[in-house]
């Protein structure tokens, strides 16, 4: 309970450290979920549309990436980025340095773009094979037919962001490792989650605890009230 | 009856090496009403897949007017456009009735054409539901707005695949008086798919017998019941075909 009261304290208080916090959360993982959503719904709808060669491993690839443990992937890019790394040696202005929100925005997109690609094609493969004949008879190019399609399993996308979002802005394990939660320039809710815990400082993680699952509550709740009236179809 | 809509020249469609249709002419005229009978898996639904343009034949070429449609040589938008289908078991969009009827003319940049949209539900008796969610429909109702969603664009051919199979004598009766109308009063070319040999009789200006997915007589409706000239023909307007 005290932690619940010191979360309502530090909020109405308008806590510089919380909201900075809470605004770095934000922005690394929203820009994450922006690509995950950018590369992800078309991989999705492709996936579930088409039919290639190799298809069937890209599912099994794509079904490994959705379990994919955060902790690992902050491994592959801790790898990938340090200046010993394959990408970090070529000191390319776009590559991202670790220990940067860049870094946590790349492992973050990692971890999310397998759950939205994944529940995007589950959602486009779960409608009626009919409805593409049908919508194309009624005069559809290609790009309009994969409109319509996308447009009917439009609860299914919502989902897909809703899990890719879910899962990001509760790991820990990536951001912990390619940031480093340095205090004001990677740390974010989970990371200072863990970091009061150990100090034992309980009630400030509780109230951080708090936060994010408000968090987690209004963005669902936000989408949800965007996607309005298709819930009663 | 004037000039063909549709010249088939040597058609054949073939899914993974088995051949299921094998046209070798047919002339469809512009402005009348064609029945394809035959037993189910005779090859009539693949034959109006072709006719909209949706697959491409494996050989042979169908004439659209002038326009060539092959194999490798697609079918050009504006005259696919023509052309569209309704199917036995429509499929509609979770949208609104008005949504769905109006959705081929948006496809098409259409918009603001609330009076055709009115006047295409009005032909199929749903005016007073336009704004109520597709998905509630009954079977009936949802082959009626298949059917307004597609006059509301004025198809010049339209094609109908038992456009009333497992619907009640009402819903039949009103579908079938829509499709005559449509042809006497806009001249709309129509090929009709059916099992049911007496609205074939009904509304068809000619029939063709479709078996193991070739035409095997074609003749207008009278010469078709009363003196076809094919014993099978005979066989299966007696109802005596064993399929």
């Amino acid at each position: 309970m005290r932690g619940l009261h010191q979360a309502i304290q530090l909020i109405l208080s308008l806590d510089d450290t919380l909201f900075e916090i809470v605004g770095l959360s934000l922005r690394v993982s929203g820009t994450a979920l922006l690509f995950s959503v950018i590369i992800g719904i078309p991989l999705g709808t492709a996936m579930g549309l088409s039919r290639f060669r190799g298809r069937r491993l890209v599912s099994i690839l794509l079904y490994t990436g959705m379990g994919l443990p955060p902790v690992v992937v902050g491994l592959f890019v801790y790898l990938l980025l340090s200046r010993s790394g394959v990408l970090g040696q070529l000191n390319w202005p776009f590559i991202p340095a670790l220990f940067t929100p860049a870094a946590m925005i790349v492992a973050q997109t990692i971890i999310s773009f397998p759950l939205v690609a994944g529940f995007t094609m589950a959602a486009v493969m779960g409608i009626d094979p009919h409805l593409r004949l049908q919508v194309q008879a009624l005069g559809a190019t290609k790009w309009q037919t994969t409109l319509a399609l996308l447009s009917e399993a439009r609860l299914g996308v919502l989902v897909s962001v809703i899990a890719g979002f879910g899962a990001i802005i509760s790991e820990v394990g990536a951001v912990m490792m390619v940031g480093g939660n340095i205090a004001h320039h990677t740390r974010v809710l989970t990371t200072a989650i863990v970091l009061e815990t150990r100090k034992g400082n309980f009630d400030l993680a509780i109230a951080l605890g708090v936060v994010l699952l408000g968090l987690s509550f209004l963005t669902n709740a936000a989408i949800l009230r965007i996607q309005g009236r298709s819930f009663d179809l | 009856m004037s000039a063909p809509i549709y010249r088939l020249q040597d058609v054949c469609k073939e899914y993974g090496g088995r051949r299921v249709l094998h046209v070798e002419h047919l002339n469809i005229r512009e402005g009348e009403v064609l029945a394809v009978v035959g037993p189910s898996g005779a090859g009539k639904s693949t034959l109006l897949r072709l006719l909209n343009f949706l697959e491409a034949p494996t050989k042979g070429r169908i004439y659209f007017h002038d326009a060539e449609f092959s194999a490798t040589r697609p079918m050009p938008l504006q005259y696919r456009r023509q052309v569209t289908t309704v199917f036995q078991r429509p499929i509609l969009l979770s949208r609104t009735i008005q949504a769905n009827v109006s959705y081929g003319l948006r496809l098409r940049g259409r918009r603001n054409e609330a009076h055709r949209i009115a006047q295409a539900l009005q032909y199929v008796g749903l005016e007073d539901m336009a704004r109520q969610r597709a998905r509630t429909l009954s079977g009936g109702e949802a082959q009626r707005v298949a059917l307004a969603r597609a006059l509301v664009l004025q198809p010049e051919v339209l094609l109908l695949d038992e456009p009333t199979a497992n619907l009640d004598p009402y819903n039949v009766t009103l579908i079938e008086r829509t499709i005559k109308q449509l042809n006497q009063e806009r001249s709309t070319t129509l090929v009709l798919v059916t099992h049911n040999i007496f609205q074939a009789r009904r509304l068809a200006h000619r029939v063709a017998l479709m078996l193991e997915g070739q035409i095997i007589e074609i003749a207008d409706t009278e010469t078709f019941f009363k003196a076809p000239a094919d014993p099978r023909t005979t066989a299966f307007v007696r109802g005596e075909m064993v399929y």
